[in-house]
C-alpha cells in the first residue's frame, strides 16, 4: 500500500461501512465525515498499528539523540519531555477515533482539549490545531471534488474572503494576551456546542430565488444523492449574506486554529441553501483554502513546532481512519454526546484558566 | 458561457462533473501527497536526530511553554523566512514540508485558470489568481507581527 493510498480519500466508498452510510443517510454529517475523514482505509490493520509503532519509536528514539543545540534557560522540567508528544499522539489517536461518528472535524476537539491539559503554549496549539484540520482537508479534497460533493462554483468566492480574514484572526491570536484569547476561546467553543446542539439542518433546502450575486456568480449545480439515487439540482440564496459570515468564520479559523467546519455547514446550508451533503463537502475544501492562508501566519511567526504538529497530524489521520471503521458498530448519537460534553469541559475550562479561575 | 458546476448527465446517471473540478482533484492529489510525504521524511529525519535540531530535545520543555515570538527570539530565529538560513537543523527542516503541506493548493489553483479562461468565465479565473495571491502573500511573511 503507498503512502499515497494511505494518506488519500477516494477508495472510502469501497467500504462496507460506508456504503450502508449511503444507505441509510439519516445521519448524514456522519455518512459525509465516513466518505471525507475515514477516507482511504485499504490494506491491513497490521501496517497502519505498524506505522504507528513507528511514530512511537521514533519520538522514543529522538530522546538518545543530543547535538548541539541552543540554550534556553531551565525552568524545572527537562526530564522525559518525550511522553508529551508520545501522549498528544495517543490523545489524538482517540481524538481522531470519536472526531468521525460524532460528525465533527478533530481540530475543534484538539484546540480547547490539548491547550486545556497539556504544557504547550497556546500559540503552538492553534498552529499545530490549524495543521491538523488542513491535513484532514486536503486528503479529503480529491474525492469530494470528483464526486460532485465539493463545488468549486460555491466554495472559491467564499474562501477568497474568508483566508483573507483568516490572515487577519492568526495576526490577532498571536497578537493578544494568551488569557484574552483563551477567554474568547472557551466562549466559542461553548458557543460552538450550542450551534450543534440547536443549529437546524435541512437536506435539501428549497431556493426558489437565487440572488443577483450568486446568479453572476452560477453558484449552481448538480449531484446525485446516493440515498435515494436521484439527481439533486441545487442553486444558492442570500451570497451577499455569505460571503459577510464567511469573513467573519475566517477570523474565528485563524484566530483559534479551529476547523470551521462547524460554522460553514449551517452557513452553506441554512443561510444559503446549498444542499447538506454539499456544504459539508464544500465546506471541507473551503477549510483546505482558508487553513493554508493561516497557517503560513503562525509558520512565518514561529507558531509551529513539528514535536507538536507532526504527532499530532499523524495521530489524528491514523485515529480517523479507525474511527471510520467503526462507524458501523458504534452509536454516532452517543458518540456525538460525547464530544459535546467533551466540548463543554474543555471550553469551560479554557474559559476559567483565561479568566484565571481555578489555574 | 457554460458556467454550471457540473451539468446533468444524459440519461439520469452520475453527472458530468465540471473539468475543472477534476483537474483540481488530481493536481491536489499528487500535490497533497508530497507534502504529507515530505512532512514524513522531515519528521524522520528529525527524530531520528540525523540532523542536530536548533532546540535540543532535553530544551523542548522551556521551548514550548514560551509564546511563539518569545521562543523565536531566545532561540535567535527571525520571522518570515529566516528559517531558511536554518534548513540543516533537524527541527527546522520539519518546516519545509509543513510549508509544502499550507502551499500545495496553489497548483492546483493555477491548474484550473486555463480552463476557465477558454471557457470565457474570467471571473472565476481571477478568483483562482487572486486566491493564489492570497495564498503568496500568506506566505511570503509581509503579515507578520513585529517581534
Amino acid at each position: 500500500m503507498t503512502l499515497q493510498r494511505w494518506c488519500a480519500s477516494d477508495i472510502s466508498p469501497a467500504l462496507p461501512e460506508c456504503r450502508s452510510q449511503r444507505q441509510s443517510p439519516t445521519d448524514l454529517r456522519s455518512s459525509l465525515t465516513c466518505r471525507v475523514q475515514g477516507a482511504a482505509i485499504d490494506g491491513t490493520l497490521a501496517l497502519r498499528l505498524a506505522a504507528a509503532l513507528v511514530v512511537f519509536a521514533l519520538i522514543a528514539t529522538s530522546a538518545l539523540a543530543a547535538p548541539e543545540a541552543v540554550s534556553l534557560p531551565t525552568q524545572g522540567e527537562t526530564k522525559a519531555w518525550w511522553v508529551w508528544p508520545l501522549a498528544l499522539f495517543v490523545v489524538c489517536f482517540f481524538l481522531g477515533v470519536v472526531a468521525v461518528p460524532a460528525g465533527v472535524g478533530g481540530g475543534v476537539l484538539f484546540v480547547p482539549l490539548v491547550s486545556g491539559f497539556f504544557p504547550f503554549h497556546l500559540d503552538f496549539v492553534r498552529g499545530a490545531g490549524l495543521l491538523v484540520a488542513l491535513s484532514s482537508a486536503l486528503a479529503a479534497g480529491p474525492s469530494l471534488l470528483r464526486s460532485g460533493l465539493a463545488s468549486m462554483r460555491i466554495a472559491v468566492p467564499l474562501a477568497v474572503i474568508a483566508s483573507l480574514s483568516s490572515m487577519l484572526g492568526a495576526l490577532l491570536g498571536l497578537a493578544l494576551p494568551a488569557s484574552v484569547v483563551r477567554v474568547a476561546l472557551g466562549v466559542t467553543i461553548l458557543g460552538i456546542v450550542a450551534v450543534m446542539l440547536k443549529a437546524g439542518r435541512s437536506e435539501f433546502p428549497e431556493v426558489k430565488l437565487t440572488d443577483r450575486l450568486g446568479a453572476l456568480l452560477a453558484m449552481h449545480g448538480v449531484f446525485v444523492d446516493a440515498a435515494s439515487g436521484r439527481e439533486v439540482h441545487w442553486r444558492t440564496r442570500r451570497t451577499p449574506v455569505g460571503l459577510v459570515m464567511f469573513l467573519f468564520i475566517g477570523v474565528l479559523a485563524g484566530m483559534f486554529g479551529l476547523g470551521a467546519g462547524w460554522a460553514n455547514v449551517p452557513a452553506l446550508n441554512i443561510v444559503m441553501g446549498a444542499p447538506l451533503k454539499v456544504a459539508a463537502g464544500s465546506s471541507s475544501f473551503i477549510l483546505s483554502l482558508v487553513d493554508s492562508s493561516a497557517a503560513w501566519v503562525y509558520l512565518n511567526n514561529g507558531a509551529v513546532l513539528p514535536v507538536i504538529a507532526a504527532p499530532s497530524i499523524v495521530g489524528m489521520m491514523l485515529g480517523a481512519k479507525i474511527g471510520a471503521r467503526l462507524l458501523a458498530v458504534l452509536k454516532a448519537a452517543l458518540i456525538r454526546r460525547l464530544v459535546i460534553a467533551l466540548l463543554l469541559f474543555a471550553g469551560g475550562r479554557s474559559l476559567l484558566v483565561g479568566l484565571g479561575i481555578g489555574t | 458561457m457554460k458556467r454550471n458546476g457540473g451539468a446533468a448527465g444524459k440519461g439520469g446517471g452520475r453527472p458530468d462533473i465540471a473539468p475543472e473540478q477534476l483537474r483540481y482533484a488530481a493536481w491536489l492529489q499528487w500535490s497533497g501527497w508530497i507534502g504529507m510525504t515530505s512532512l514524513v521524511i522531515a519528521f524522520i529525519v528529525y527524530a531520528t536526530g540525523a540532523l542536530a535540531p536548533l532546540i535540543s530535545f532535553d530544551q523542548l520543555p522551556q521551548a514550548w511553554r514560551l509564546p511563539a515570538g518569545e521562543m523565536l527570539q531566545l532561540t535567535g530565529q527571525s520571522p518570515g523566512w529566516g528559517w531558511v538560513r536554518l534548513l540543516d537543523r533537524g527541527d527546522v527542516i520539519n518546516l519545509v514540508g509543513i510549508g509544502f503541506l499550507a502551499s500545495c493548493s496553489a497548483a492546483p489553483l493555477l491548474a484550473v485558470v486555463p480552463i476557465y479562461l477558454k471557457r470565457g468565465d474570467r471571473v472565476f479565473a481571477i478568483l483562482c489568481l487572486l486566491q493564489v495571491a492570497v495564498l503568496i502573500m500568506a506566505a511570503s511573511g509581509i503579515v507578520r507581527l513585529g517581534h
